[in-house]
């Protein structure tokens, strides 16, 4: 499923739980990685399910922030120097990450 | 980095972090020679007549990041196309270059295009690449293959003979990609052919060996050595001379193991710091633009067949005279 398939499911549900009559959040959860002197920044990060996250890299050399595994659930590919990339995690879990262009660079996605 | 000792192991009066300085500043108009694998160097400018009359002579280039524009790095295609200016100005015109990888900084196709049309412009007989990691990383090397891997199996590795001397292109970027090691690495099929490649072979044939990374642990928390290297160099170390010409990190360093003989080139767009001597391996920060040419620059070598000697030279775009005349 695409990014944009992900918000229309996600703005369905929001939609139901609306006319359910519960009270839902008034925003999406987000929260930022910071790429910057070759790390992830923080490097491990602990988030609710549904929050966006997103990656800047603030170095002067491309980065990647690429899930492990040989299907990767998210991979930014190239991020140069101010360029964003957003991921939704949906599911609970522990997601780690690396930069494939220097991958001493790990980080950890804690979703709960 | 302190300029003042920290840890004198030894009892020399030099650390290893005085030591890596030192390395890392005296590239600069300095010729390495290399005989029975005993390294000799002299100051630029002495006498060079025991590497004069070589039977063949190549260039190596590498780390020319076409695309990156940062700091005072904003003409890496001018800086490149300055070495060759000093490359086409050599006496003798080199039999071969050899560009040791990141060609590019983004594997975007204009980049790779600017890479070939500068590589056209030198005088030279032919050319041969081995990736880096930013030739590699966007698109598992599939354009850095298909445009300047003429000839080469697999993940990208040859051989050649050139007058008498083996020369071996290895490819240790491709798995770093997939997250599988931190440090580069040739992988088990890589390493079965170089083992074929070399059985043949005399032991007194010269080898050099250019790759991308170092093949030999410069630092790892940078991730600035190869994984597998030992297995690889074990096939090697039956051969009276070995050269081991890399790039990756921006700066001269040279080791002596045996008869094996490693050397790091200068990059042609940007130093990276010592290792450790920084929070990062990024481009150096604090260079102002006017000193940049001392930080850049390339590498000529010259092979004398009667005393099976190969010189590594190496010089800077500052310097204003080619650095190579005897």
């Amino acid at each position: 499923m695409n990014r944009i398939a992900h918000r229309i499911v996600a703005a369905s549900v929001l939609a139901m739980v609306v006319l359910a009559g519960a009270s839902p959040p008034t925003t999406e959860p987000t929260a930022t990685v910071q790429i910057e002197n070759f790390s992830f920044m923080p490097r491990e990060l602990t988030v609710p399910a549904g929050t966006t996250v997103t990656w800047v890299n603030k170095d002067d050399v491309p980065h990647t922030a690429t899930a492990v595994g040989d299907t990767p659930l998210f991979d930014s590919n190239a991020l140069d120097t101010d360029d964003t990339y957003s991921f939704t995690f949906k599911q609970p879990g522990t997601f780690p990450y690396y930069c494939k262009v220097h991958p001493h660079m790990t980080g950890k996605i804690i979703v709960q | 980095m302190s300029d003042f000792i920290e840890k004198d192991e030894s009892n020399d009066g030099i650390d290893r972090r005085g030591f890596l300085k030192c390395m890392a500043w005296a590239g600069a108009g300095m010729v390495w020679a290399m005989k029975g694998g005993i390294l000799q160097s002299r100051a630029f400018g002495s006498d060079l007549s025991g590497i004069a009359g070589a039977d063949f002579t190549f260039v190596q280039v590498s780390d020319s990041h076409i695309g990156f524009h940062k700091g005072v790095y904003t003409d890496v295609v001018g800086t490149f196309q300055e070495s060759v200016t000093r490359i086409n100005a050599l006496p003798t015109p080199p039999s071969m270059i050899l560009h040791t990888g990141d060609l590019t900084h983004l594997s975007k196709p204009h980049e790779f295009d600017t890479v070939a049309q500068i590589m056209k412009s030198i005088n030279t007989d032919q050319s041969f690449y081995v990736p880096g990691e930013h030739d590699y990383f966007v698109d598992n090397g599939v354009q850095f293959l298909s445009r300047f891997g003429k000839g080469t199996r697999g993940i990208g590795y040859q051989s050649f003979d050139l007058k008498g001397v083996h020369f071996i292109g290895l490819v240790n970027v491709a798995n770093l990609s997939n997250g599988k090691t931190t440090l580069g690495e040739l992988g088990d099929e890589q390493l079965e052919w170089l083992e074929n490649d070399v059985a043949d072979l005399k032991s007194s044939t010269p080898i050099v060996v250019f790759a991308h990374v170092p093949l030999w642990t410069v630092y790892e928390q940078w991730g600035w050595g190869t994984e597998d290297a030992a297995q690889a160099l074990g096939y090697l170390r039956r051969f009276g001379s070995v050269s081991v010409l890399n790039g990756h990190i921006h700066q001269i360093l040279q080791k002596v193991e045996g008869n094996i003989t490693f050397h790091t080139a200068r990059s042609t767009a940007f130093p990276q710091p010592a290792p450790g001597a920084a929070d990062s391996p990024g481009p150096m920060k604090n260079i102002a633009a006017e000193k940049l040419k001392n930080y850049l620059g390339l590498t000529r070598v010259d092979y004398v067949e009667h005393t099976g000697m190969l010189a590594t030279t190496d010089s800077t775009l500052a310097e204003l005279e080619p650095a190579t005349q005897p």
